[in-house]
């Protein structure tokens, strides 16, 4: 079994503080990590390639630092890594990403399936994983929490807001992976070391014959037009006391306002 | 003299700290508290190839020093000091074989015991034989190609856990110290049981057991080093205990003086925060500066070690100060939370009964200026 498993390097959101004049990320001095999601992703695809045999590939497209992801994702049981890096690629959409990721999973040819993390902690479209499925013509299963093979077949456990879908795919299939579908595990330190020796496979625009004019901002129908931090204009409102009088005194409030 | 680390190291440093901060303190207190062995935590440790760490790359080990062999040990005392208290215990069971052991005898013992799929113990201690290691009872008879075991060890860490043991017997008791014999000794093998698993005022959810010898049969080729050279291998073996005893004191002094700094900074009396009292600065700034010394004790001792010089030592230097740190500092720690410090809500009082041991366990405070005066007239006799 084949699988490709795509990440992105993300800023460590348990210590990314907000301009407050620009209201963007400072991403100075942050330490970069894999998406999380993407950590459940690669745990899955190692998983099924230590059940069937089979081949790991981890694909990143990012800047030259991203190889430190993909070292991590070697660490943690990938076999091999793909780096698609190019200036050309700089302010790249979800579309134009979805374009690049999917000239590189051509250019690594055969797979039977593909993982994603659901969504990107940063970016948080959550759209790159359908971009790449489409751009490919594959079916895909997104928000996936629990994965069967048979065979050719893929059936996929989905969760949805207050449920959970099951679904059939033949393969190759494309799976974004929510967090809940597995324990991604802490690679040891001989898994580590070694990694660091292994070698990451770097292609640029050429190797992939991406297209200029679908990469970077050409290939980006996108614009952001301004970035703000939303703001609150009514403050909340504490009802204080007895709970089955503050329930009371909460419904009529409700009432008076119309909302119910 | 040079302790920074590789690349590699810290990267390996790095990640401790993330399995440590991440996996193992939130649960210290809980795991203290419950005292019972922390499977999960060690589990994580031999995931994370944590044993591995001064054994040759033949018998799996990864093949770094003691220096780092000793960060490692102080980043898991400092998170959780059960779990530190396993590792150090796991080591008197480990070096042996790897300085003392034939190939034989390290492939089959050393390898579990460097993946972590074996946990090791070290039994030396007896009821009449504590400081004073050649008393020890524990008679070992030759018969043919196996020696019969009889005798009772006491207070043994990771006791009854531990798949292995080192366990120094006595050829003759009447020889004293040259009598006494190294033996590796597996679980389960016929009569080897274990008895009392003590009550003890820290170090919660470590086991120290009885291992009761009757009639245990041990095979000659399961003898480490040789028959009669057994204080060899035990005074090889504390040497390297002794670092990571020191180890283990700097983890803890320094949990404690992070508690004890960061609490000084938040609780607030006579209108201002106590960090602003000169009596408390002071405090702090002598914790600080005893286990930045105490660490440099240790730190110097395993740099000799790893350099193949004599670090015995320096490292009972290391042993006998950190020791005697961690006691004041964690006693310093609970002072600076006042009332609060002596409630089971913040773990410093845990800290400070853990800390006491310190002083007396792998040779207590008396022995180990015994030692170095020894060594010091020995160095400058005249
Ligand atoms: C409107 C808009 C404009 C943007 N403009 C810029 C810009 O000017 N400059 C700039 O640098 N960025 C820009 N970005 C950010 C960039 O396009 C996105 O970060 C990127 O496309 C991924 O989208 P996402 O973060 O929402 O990922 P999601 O779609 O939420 O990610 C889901 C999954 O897709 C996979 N994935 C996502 N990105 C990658 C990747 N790079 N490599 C491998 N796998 C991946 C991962 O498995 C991930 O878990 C822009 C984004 C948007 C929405
Ligand atoms: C939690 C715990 C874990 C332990 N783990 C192990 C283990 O894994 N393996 C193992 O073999 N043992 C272990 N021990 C035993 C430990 O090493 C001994 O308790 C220690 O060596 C002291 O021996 P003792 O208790 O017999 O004290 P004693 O030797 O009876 O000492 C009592 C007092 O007399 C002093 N004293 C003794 N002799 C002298 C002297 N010559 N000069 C000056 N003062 C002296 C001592 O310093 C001490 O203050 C453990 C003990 C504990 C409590």
């Amino acid at each position: 079994m084949n699988i490709i498993v795509c990440i992105k390097q993300v800023p460590d959101t348990s210590e990314v503080r907000i301009d407050p004049e620009t209201n963007t990320i400072i991403r100075e001095g942050v330490p970069s990590i894999i998406n999380p999601f993407d950590e459940n992703a690669i745990e899955q695809a190692v998983q099924l390639v230590e059940e069937f045999g089979g081949k790991v590939t981890v694909l990143s497209m990012g800047p030259p630092q991203a190889e430190a992801a993909l070292r991590e994702a070697m660490a943690m049981g990938c076999d091999e890594a793909v780096l698609v890096s190019d200036r050309c690629f700089a302010a790249s959409d979800t579309l134009a990403t979805s374009y690049v990721l999917s000239a590189a999973i051509r250019r690594i040819g055969e797979y039977d399936l593909i993982f994603t993390g659901k969504q990107a902690f940063d970016g948080d479209t959550a759209q790159v994983p359908p971009g790449i499925a489409e751009q490919l013509g594959i079916p895909q299963v997104t928000f996936a929490i629990g994965l069967e093979v048979e065979g050719k077949k893929a059936r996929v456990r989905r969760l949805l807001e207050d449920e959970f879908e099951v679904v059939e795919a033949r393969m190759p299939v494309l799976i974004s992976c929510v967090k809940q579908m597995n324990d991604p595990r802490r690679p040891g330190i001989k898994a580590k070391l070694a990694a660091k020796k292994k070698e990451v496979t770097v292609w640029d625009s050429a190797c992939i014959e991406a297209k200029a004019c679908l990469c970077g901002f050409d290939g980006s129908p996108t614009r952001v037009v301004r970035t703000f931090a939303p703001t609150r204009d009514i403050e909340g409102e504490k009802f204080e006391g007895e709970p089955a009088e503050c329930a009371v005194t909460l419904v009529e409030r409700l009432i008076g306002e119309k909302i119910i | 003299m040079d302790f920074t680390f590789t690349e590699d190291e810290q990267m390996i440093i790095d990640a401790v700290h993330e399995l440590g901060s991440e996996e193992l303190q939130p649960h210290a207190s809980e795991v203290a508290e419950a005292g019972e062995f922390p499977y999960e935590a060690i589990e994580m440790c031999r995931e994370m190839d944590i044993f591995a760490i001064p054994v040759e790359e033949k018998w799996g080990g990864l093949g770094f020093g003691f220096l780092l062999w000793g960060a490692i040990g102080e980043l898991l005392s400092y998170y959780c000091q059960t779990t530190g208290s396993v590792f150090g215990a796991h080591v008197l069971a480990q070096y042996p074989i790897m300085e003392f052991g034939t190939d034989e005898q390290k492939e089959k013992y050393l390898i579990p015991l460097t993946s972590g799929e074996h946990i090791g113990a070290f039994g030396l201690t007896e009821p009449n034989a504590g400081s004073d290691a050649g008393a020890v009872q524990t008679k070992a008879e030759l018969h043919g190609d196996k020696y019969i075991l009889n005798g009772t060890k006491i207070f043994i860490s990771n006791g009854g856990v531990a798949e292995t043991y080192v366990i120094i017997a006595n050829l003759d008791p009447s020889k004293g110290t040259r009598g006494l014999t190294a033996f590796i000794i597996e679980k389960g093998t016929p009569g080897f049981e274990f008895g009392k698993d003590e009550k003890k005022m820290g170090w919660d959810a470590l086991p120290n057991r009885e291992l009761i010898f009757q009639d245990c049969e041990v095979p000659v080729e399961n003898v480490l080093y040789k028959p009669g050279r057994g204080f060899r291998v035990a005074m090889g073996t504390l040497g390297v205990g002794r670092i990571g005893m020191a180890v283990g004191a700097v983890g803890l002094a320094q949990a404690a003086f992070d508690a004890a700094i960061l609490y000084a900074q938040q609780r607030e009396q006579f209108g201002q925060r106590i960090a602003e009292f000169q009596a408390i600065q002071f405090k702090l700034a002598d914790m600080a500066t005893e286990i930045e010394a105490s660490r440099l004790l240790y730190q110097k001792s395993a740099w000799l070690k790893d350099q193949g010089e004599k670090f015995e030592k320096i490292a009972s230097m290391a042993k006998l100060f950190s020791s005697e740190t961690v006691s004041r500092v964690t006693s310093q720690a609970v002072q600076i939370h006042g009332g609060v410090g002596y409630t089971r809500e913040f773990p410093v009082e845990r800290y400070m009964r853990d800390a006491k041991l310190f002083e007396i366990v792998e040779g207590t405070s008396e022995i180990q200026r015994g030692i170095i005066a020894n060594l010091l007239l020995r160095e400058n006799h005249i």
